[in-house]
């Protein structure tokens, strides 16, 4: 296990967002967590990178805790993640973010950095995202913010993907080409682990799936069990 | 005597492009919302003044009334490390207000509001610079460095983290930069910055008051930075020259100074309306302050 969440609870005022929510994220594998709107998925992402400290419960990476953690810490450990509204610089070109992705020592006043545009170029190949480098955040369309978003957390060095809906709101082409990327990225030894809403996208693509539902696991196993599972189709109906 | 008018307005400009650009740096470059220059400037003056008052040379007395105010910024940014947006905002115009207060208030130190009068001159290297044209020169030349610097800072990769800050602080966090370090060196630098202007104006007129360094100041800083643009060097040295060179325009129409001062804080609020109505990006500025 690279990831292990340990009976995660989250409250948001009256609301639990998370109840008590554990998981184990396996090498090399792709790792699906679904469930239906305002399920906690989110949320749980947001506690694994800290940007969100639970109420109880707690997260191992790579068999440390990680509790006490800054999120910066937690990424630099080596965790890059995607938000489902991607998350990006609006002010800056498309290499300015992956140069800031890809720079481990930018931090410093007096930090020199080598031209890695051929790094950027192999990134831009992999993702199929086409735009001219000095192209401004704020200057590209939803998808393709969804894939800069997508290609900033590759370029980060990292050991685990964590990808918050990556085609949620793409149109069904670019849905394809996400999902090709992902098993691509897993063959080359990627340990991905993804939030996905829709059930039938995830079934041929991902080795491993948790349900979750009012903030709990309801159910987990291979795509072929889930698929099957009543309590799973129940907890999608009952959305 | 217009020649040395004209100097005395070009030491004003010099200190004044040394306040913006570096104002700019945290407001325009890393989105700190900051409307607490004015103290770091009034800090860097007291220190520098007491500082060649008790004898200390001028280079030291230079160095650590930046110092000092980077010290002061280091502070604001830790005590204010919870906050963003408006909250910054105000928090940071309290923090003016406690050191316009203090400088008022430890007479012991300041002698409140009578000043500290007699600082003396610059003395580098066994030169004295006291004629308006050396001084005019002198600043001039501190001033080319600080843009040039900041100008370095920003191009940086660390500059370019720092507009990373500005636009998205999470996306950052996720990304393994300590974006709280980051908010920090910004601040410090910026206020280092206006430490040295405040050293430098310091030995200018040779006697300092609270009054130098109290609200009007602070919309003075801010008008300069907003009309030039949010994150443009350019945009500020240019702005700086025309905030301070047009109400000198007024003089001109030998007004009772009871209606010029007022007359200039109306011209700088109306100026900074317009801008804001009509050119949000200021002159040459790329980038919205939300
Ligand atoms: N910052 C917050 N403040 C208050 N409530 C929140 C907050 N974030 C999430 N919630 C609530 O917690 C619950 C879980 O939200 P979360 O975003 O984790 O769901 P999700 O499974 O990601 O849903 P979706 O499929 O819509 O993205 C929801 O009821 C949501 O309204
Ligand atoms: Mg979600």
């Amino acid at each position: 296990m690279i990831l292990e969440a340990h009976e995660i609870t989250k409250n948001f005022g009256g609301v639990r967002a998370l109840n008590k929510c554990s998981l184990g994220i396996k090498k090399n594998k792709i790792t699906a967590l679904i469930g239906p709107n305002g399920s906690g998925k989110t949320t749980l992402f947001d506690v694994i990178s800290r940007l969100i400290k639970p109420n109880s419960g707690f997260i191992k990476f790579k068999q440390e805790r990680i509790d006490k953690f800054r999120p910066n810490k937690v990424a630099k450990m080596g965790i890059s993640r995607t938000f489902q509204d991607p998350r990006l610089f609006k002010n800056l070109t498309i290499k300015d973010h992956f140069m800031m992705a890809l720079s481990t020592n930018d931090e410093s006043m007096f930090a020199k950095e080598k031209d890695v545009e051929w790094k950027i170029k192999e990134i831009m190949n992999l993702i199929g995202l086409t735009k001219p480098l000095h192209t401004l955040g704020s200057d590209l369309s939803y998808g393709q913010r969804k894939l800069l978003d997508l290609g900033v957390a590759l370029a980060k060095p990292h050991d685990l993907l964590m990808l918050d809906e990556p085609v949620a709101g793409v149109n069904p082409k670019l849905r394809k080409q996400i999902k090709k990327i992902i098993q691509n990225l897993n063959k080359k030894g990627e340990t991905v682990f993804l939030i996905e809403h829709d059930m039938n996208f995830v079934m041929d693509l991902v080795d491993h799936i948790f349900v979750l539902d009012a903030g709990e696991v309801i159910a987990s196993g291979k795509p072929k069990q889930i698929q099957n599972n009543k309590k799973v189709l129940d907890a999608y109906l009952g959305e | 005597m217009i020649e040395s008018y004209l100097l005395h307005i070009g030491i004003l400009i010099a200190i004044y492009i040394i306040l913006g650009v570096s104002l700019n740096l945290a407001l325009g470059f890393t989105g700190l919302l900051n409307l607490g220059h004015v103290a770091f400037f009034g800090i860097g003056a007291y220190t520098s003044a007491l500082l060649l008052k008790a004898g200390v040379s001028f280079i030291m007395a230079f160095f650590i009334s930046g110092l000092i105010a980077a010290i002061f910024g280091f502070l604001l940014v830790l005590a204010t490390r919870k906050l963003k947006g408006d909250y910054l905002a105000l928090a940071t115009l309290g923090f003016s207000f406690v050191i316009y207060s203090l400088m008022l208030n430890l007479t012991e130190l300041t002698r409140g509001p009578l000043g500290i009068p007699g600082i003396p001159k610059p003395v580098i290297f066994g030169f004295k610079i006291s004629g308006l044209l050396p001084y005019f020169i002198f600043v001039t030349i501190l001033a080319v460095i600080t843009v040039f610097l900041i100008y370095k800072i920003v191009k940086s990769p660390f500059g370019r983290l720092l507009q990373g800050v500005r636009d998205d602080e999470i996306g950052l966090k996720v990304l393994g930069k300590d974006t709280f370090k980051l908010k920090a060196k910004s601040m410090m630098l910026s206020a280092f910055f206006a430490g040295i202007a405040g050293s430098l104006f310091a030995s200018y007129i040779t006697y300092i008051d609270p009054s130098s360094f109290s609200l009007a100041e602070i919309i003075l800083i801010f008008t300069i930075v907003i009309v030039g643009g949010i994150a443009s060097i350019k945009g500020t040295i240019v702005a700086t020259f025309i905030i301070i060179l047009i109400p000198e325009a007024l003089r001109f129409l030998y007004l009772p100074s009871t209606v010029l001062g007022p007359l200039r804080q109306i011209f700088y609020a109306l100026i900074l309306l317009g801008i804001l109505l009509y050119r949000p990006k200021g002159l040459f500025g790329r980038i919205d302050l939300e």
